[in-house]
C-alpha cells in the first residue's frame, strides 16, 4: 500500500528524517511510535504530501506522491488538532467536506454512534475539545478509502467514545483496509495495533509485531518493551 | 478552487467583522454626504479615506484569515484538492467578501442620495474599482507575508509595517528625495517611484479622472503632462493590474513548495 524509499527531510538545520525505508502492505493496523521529535508526524505528513521531502520517494498504491494530488482520494486522514472554521455548523462542515471530495460519505451512523445529533446545528466555534474531536473522527471515517491515517485519535475522547473508536477501527480492519495510527497512549496501541513501526531519531528502529518486540527487548509486557527500546538508545 | 472560494466567502460573510466593516462604510458614506452636502465633494473626501483605509483592512484581514484558518487549511491539504486551489480560493474569498462590504457599504448611501441621476456616478464607480483593486492587492500581499512566516506575531508585524510603509513612509521618503535631488531632472524617477506604490498609483488614478490639478501634486502633474488623462488612466490601471497579478502568482508558486 505504501512504499517509502530513503526518505530525507530537513527543517532548517534540523534533520528530522534521516533515510526512512518502510514498506506497509495492504491490510493491517500499523502503529507508528517513537519519542517526541522522532519524526512521526513529519513522516505522516510526507505521505499526505503536506511536507515535501528533500530526497527519497513515496509511493501510495503505486502512484508517486510528489506533485500529485489525486492519490489522496485513497486516503482518509485524521489530523492531530481539530480546529475548524468557527462560523460553520457541524452539518455544514460535513456537507462541505463531502462536496470538496466529490464523494458520497456515510456519515449518519457515525453521527449517531458518537451522539452528535444535538450538535449538528451548532457552530463549530462553540464546541468543546472532545466534541470537536468526534466531529474530526466522523470526517475521517465517513469515506470508504482503503488507507486510513489517524494522528493521535484518542485525544480528548470520553471512555464511551473511546470504546466505539476501537470498535470502528476493528470494523474497518475487517474490510481489509490499511490503518496507520500514531498515539502516545500505550494501552490503546497494545490493544489495537497488529504491527509496530518504531521511529528513533529519523530512522526506522524497529518494525514487527508486538510479540517480536517483546522478544527483542526480553520484556513481558508492552509498555516495558517500549521503555526498554528508549533506554537502550540512550545508553 | 471555486468550491474553496465559495466556502471561504460564506464563512467570512457570516463573521462579525464583515458586518462591522460594512457598517463602518455605511456610516462613513452617510456622514460624508451629510457634511459635504454635495456628491462630488463627498467623492473626493471619500477617496482620501479609502486610499489609506482599504489597504489597512485588506492587509489585516488577509493575515488574520490565513493564520486563523491554518488548522482547517491542513485538513484541506489532506483532501484530494490541488494545493494552489486551496490558497488562491481562500485569498479570493477574503478579497471578494471585503470588496462586497465596500461596494454595499458605500453604494447604498450614495444611491439613496441620488447618485444614479448625477454626473458623479463615473467618478464614484472609479473610486469603487480602485478600492477593489487595493483590496485585491493588499490581501494578496498579506497572504504572501503569511505564507513566508510561520510565526503569527512576525507575520502581523510585517503586514502592518508594509501598510505603514506604503501609506505613510513611502510618501515621506519620496518627498525627501525630491528635495535632496532638487537640482536634477526627476520626472522619470518620480514616475517610476509612483508605479512602485499601489496607494500612490490609486490616488493619481482617481485625481486624473476627477481632473483636480490642485490636488495632483508633483507626481500627478508629471503624470498628466507625460501621458495626458486618457493614457495616464490606462497606464495606471495596467500598473495596478500588475500589482495584483504578481503577488497572486507568488501565492500560487509559494504554496506549491511550502511544508505544513
Amino acid at each position: 500500500m505504501i512504499a517509502i524509499k530513503d526518505l530525507h527531510k530537513r527543517f532548517g538545520k534540523n534533520q528530522v528524517l534521516k533515510g526512512i525505508d518502510l514498506d506497509i502492505g495492504k491490510g493491517g493496523i500499523f502503529a507508528v511510535l517513537g519519542p517526541n521529535g522522532s519524526g512521526k508526524t513529519t513522516l505522516i505528513k510526507c505521505i499526505l504530501g503536506m511536507v515535501i521531502p528533500n530526497s527519497g520517494d513515496i509511493l501510495v498504491d503505486n502512484s508517486a506522491v510528489r506533485n500529485n494530488w489525486k492519490y489522496r482520494r485513497q486516503i482518509d486522514y485524521l489530523p492531530q488538532i481539530a480546529n475548524f472554521p468557527g462560523n460553520l455548523t457541524v452539518a455544514e462542515l460535513i456537507r462541505m467536506i463531502k462536496n470538496l471530495r466529490g464523494q458520497q460519505g456515510n456519515d449518519a451512523p457515525l453521527v449517531e454512534a458518537f451522539h452528535l445529533e444535538p450538535f449538528l446545528d451548532k457552530r463549530l466555534g462553540n464546541l468543546s475539545g472532545g466534541t470537536k474531536q468526534k466531529v474530526n473522527l466522523v470526517l475521517a471515517f465517513m469515506f470508504n478509502s482503503p488507507l486510513i491515517i489517524l494522528d493521535e485519535p484518542t485525544a480528548g475522547l470520553d471512555p464511551v467514545a473511546m470504546l466505539y473508536l476501537k470498535e470502528l477501527i476493528h470494523k474497518e480492519r475487517e474490510k481489509g483496509k490499511t490503518i496507520l495510527i500514531t498515539s502516545h497512549i500505550m494501552g490503546f496501541v497494545e490493544e489495537v495495533a497488529e504491527e509496530i513501526v518504531f521511529l528513533l531519531e529519523g530512522r526506522v528502529y524497529f518494525k514487527g509485531n508486538i510479540a517480536a518486540l517483546m522478544e527483542k527487548t526480553q520484556q513481558n509486557d508492552f509498555q516495558h518493551a517500549i521503555a526498554t527500546l528508549l533506554k537502550e538508545n540512550n545508553a | 478552487m471555486l468550491k474553496i472560494l465559495k466556502y471561504s466567502f460564506y464563512d467570512l460573510v457570516r463573521s462579525r467583522w464583515s458586518y462591522v466593516y460594512l457598517l463602518f462604510y455605511l456610516l462613513l458614506g452617510i456622514v460624508l454626504l451629510f457634511l459635504n452636502n454635495d456628491l462630488s465633494k463627498a467623492v473626493i473626501t471619500l477617496m482620501n479615506v479609502i486610499i489609506v483605509l482599504v489597504p489597512l483592512i485588506g492587509t489585516i484581514f488577509g493575515v488574520m484569515y490565513y493564520y486563523s484558518s491554518k488548522e482547517f487549511t491542513e485538513l484541506l491539504l489532506a483532501q484530494p484538492i490541488r494545493r494552489s486551489s486551496i490558497f488562491l480560493g481562500q485569498y479570493l474569498g477574503v478579497a471578494l467578501s471585503l470588496s462586497m462590504s465596500l461596494i454595499i457599504g458605500l453604494g447604498l448611501p450614495f444611491i439613496f442620495y441620488g447618485l444614479l441621476r448625477s454626473d458623479a456616478i463615473w467618478d464614484f464607480s472609479l473610486l469603487l474599482v480602485t478600492g477593489i483593486f487595493l483590496t485585491l492587492i493588499f490581501t494578496a500581499l498579506a497572504f504572501n507575508i503569511a505564507l513566508y512566516h510561520e510565526n503569527k506575531i512576525k507575520g502581523f508585524s510585517y503586514a502592518i509595517l508594509l501598510w505603514l510603509f506604503m501609506a505613510v513612509i513611502y510618501d515621506g521618503l519620496f518627498l525627501m528625495s525630491l528635495i535632496i535631488f532638487e537640482a536634477y531632472p526627476l520626472d522619470t524617477f518620480s514616475l517610476g517611484a509612483t508605479m512602485l506604490n499601489p496607494i500612490d498609483l490609486s490616488r493619481i488614478l482617481i485625481l486624473l479622472k476627477l481632473d483636480i490639478s490642485a490636488l495632483l501634486g508633483y507626481t500627478g502633474a508629471v503624470f498628466q503632462k507625460f501621458f495626458g488623462t486618457a493614457w495616464g488612466l490606462v497606464l495606471s490601471f495596467s500598473a495596478l493590474a500588475i500589482w495584483f497579478l504578481l503577488p497572486t502568482y507568488n501565492i500560487y508558486r509559494k504554496s506549491k513548495r511550502k511544508d505544513f
